[in-house]
């Protein structure tokens, strides 16, 4: 159990994380799903101790990870898989890591092997790994010293989709052994796939929080139309919530209601159908815009252009 | 049983034992390319200096003294290098993020690291006595002379001291800086380009003059070379000592203990 209370930790005026709490069950993988810059790291790095928290407090078992004997056999971590001296070879790195903690050498074979990196590609030096090879031994790190948690920062990043699979299957077995999983993304999609829990933060701020059948259930129908206007005026005057959804709408009716309302003003559906998912990614997609500071308003661009002038 | 069980955190099982995390750190300066060439560009520097001497000195000079004199070169130019990077390493190369994950108690980390520094510092200087004495040998015999012994066991580890010392005092600037450059310029600002102006300093005020032995770590550490140490000059070693290695590497301990790893 990881358990969270009130976290802050400002840096000068900046509130990196606002006011955190949150707790990760055994047996279940909790996704910790945000922009980039949203706390996640931080959050991270507070619980496994790297970081000084401003307030509150983060405990692992009812223990600060600082006063876990020999901790990476009860805590598994991953926080930055690049974070590797370049020059190491793969193996290399987890042999130091086995040295640490005190473990046979046949762990690191065991583990190069879950993680699928060839004899030969253990071998060579970390500098010429690909993101998702330095992942998967970012992974073997955390594995090698059988713990029972598991707190992985972005592991998925720059795994191909098979890599994602393979990560939500390994995570999937972690989790039914009765273990706890904690791992960030930025992206929906993969959080989507491997978590069974989720927790959104933006902005230092946990902004909902629930299993990922809870959160994904939202009421309402997506529909899209040749004339979205008239769908969209011809539904507020049937006295629904219109809400624009991606390409489409979201209407806080059944489907059949709004194919029957379509068909008596003669309009021309192009999709309709029960908006499972459309709220996450509606309040993900604004948590995004709202932080993404690439997001240039016109009028922004003006005073660029002039500026360049 | 219930899951949570399963999963509970145990805190009475064993620690990690410093002898282990030496072990790891002594690893750590050998298993990167860098590393190992900066320990073989050591040995290697110091047989130079051997075969120099023996090519390039009179035969006056053909002395154990003089081949002590030019390993002291490269061992006073490198072995802070080596500490300086078993720390910054850890930083530069943001290693530190898993070394302090598997040891959150850092000083168990740096003190490991200084262990191991002094361990390979040790040898590092043992190796550069056996090359010279050997030099000393074959220089003496090429040139027909006898070979002169003109380093005492008590030079050999005052001698053998101001070296380590040079080691720990890279290790408090890598622990300062924590990033290899700056402590590298650091060094060699403290080693090459302070003598300079606290020798013209001395030259034309006489105030400082009598105080220079009593701050000025570079001076305070000349005796050791040629042995036999004084009280006062011990005295001297240890104030100057106090301001040029224990402050900063306090700091940068300090430092280090406190701040966020990245």
């Amino acid at each position: 159990m990881i358990t969270v209370t009130n976290l802050t930790k400002t840096y000068g005026p900046y509130r990196a994380v606002d006011d955190v709490s949150f707790a990760c069950k055994p047996g279940a993988v909790t996704g910790f799903l945000g922009p980039n810059g949203a706390g996640k790291s931080t959050t991270m790095r507070i619980i496994t101790g790297l970081t000084p928290p401003t307030a509150g407090d983060a405990t692992i078992g009812g223990v600060h990870y600082r006063d876990i004997p020999n901790p990476g056999t009860q805590v598994g971590v991953l926080l930055d898989a690049s974070a590797q001296h370049a020059g190491r070879t793969g193996r290399e790195i987890l042999t130091l890591s086995a040295l640490t903690m005190g473990l046979p050498m046949t762990r690191v074979d065991e583990m190069l092997e879950l993680v699928s990196l060839s004899p030969s590609e253990s071998k060579r030096r970390v500098k010429n790994y690909s993101l998702g090879m330095r992942q998967r031994l970012g992974i073997a790190n955390s594995l090698i010293g059988d713990p029972k948690i598991l707190i992985l920062d972005e592991p998925a990043n720059g795994l191909d989709p098979a890599g994602i699979h393979w990560m939500r299957s390994l995570l999937r077995t972690y989790a039914d052994r009765g273990g706890t999983v904690l791992l960030s993304s930025h992206l929906l999609h993969e959080i989507e796939v491997i978590a069974d829990e989720i927790l959104v933060i933006g902005e230092g701020k946990i902004v909902a929080g629930g299993t990922k059948a809870e959160l994904l259930k939202t009421a309402g129908t997506y529909v899209q139309a040749e004339d979205a206007s008239a769908l969209s005026a011809a539904a507020t005057s049937a006295g629904l919530t219109v809400l624009p959804s991606g390409e489409g709408l979201r209407i806080e009716a059944d489907p059949v209601q709004i194919g029957r309302l379509a068909a008596e003003k003669g309009l021309v559906l192009t999709e309709l159908r029960a908006a499972d998912g459309a709220g996450l990614e509606e309040m993900f997609l604004q948590l995004t815009s709202e932080t993404q500071r690439d997001g240039v308003t016109p009028l922004a661009a003006e005073q660029t252009t002039g500026g360049v002038a | 049983m219930s899951a949570t069980a399963i999963e509970s955190i145990s805190t009475d099982r064993p620690g990690i034992p410093f002898t282990r995390l030496l072990s790891v750190e002594l690893r750590k300066m050998f298993d990167t390319r860098a590393g190992r060439w900066l320990m073989i560009s050591i040995a290697v520097l110091a047989v130079i200096a051997a075969v120099s001497v023996i090519a390039f000195a009179p035969d006056s000079a053909i002395t154990y003294g003089t081949f002590g004199t030019a390993f002291g070169v490269p061992l006073n130019i490198l072995l802070p290098v080596v500490a300086i990077m078993s720390v910054t390493a850890e930083w530069g190369q943001r290693t530190g993020l898993t070394t302090f994950t598997l040891v959150p108690h850092r000083a168990s980390v740096i003190w490991s690291k200084v262990a191991a520094a002094v361990i390979v510092g040790l040898v590092a200087v043992v190796f550069a006595f056996v090359v010279g004495a050997l030099g000393n040998i074959v220089g003496a015999a090429i040139n027909g002379l006898d070979p002169v012994w003109d380093i005492d066991l008590a030079q050999f580890f005052t001698i053998s001291l101001s070296f380590i010392l040079a080691l720990l005092l890279g290790f408090a600037l890598g622990a300062l800086f924590r990033n290899t450059a700056a402590a590298i310029v650091g060094y060699f600002v403290y080693g090459f380009v302070l003598p300079a102006v606290f020798g013209i300093l001395a030259a034309f005020q006489d105030w400082f003059k009598d105080l220079q032995p009593w701050i000025d770590f570079n001076f305070a550490q000349t005796p050791l070379f040629e042995g036999n140490m004084t009280g006062q000059e011990w005295a001297q070693l240890g104030t100057s000592g106090l301001i040029w290695f224990v402050i900063p590497l306090t700091a940068g301990v300090l430092l280090i203990l406190r701040s966020e790893v990245k």
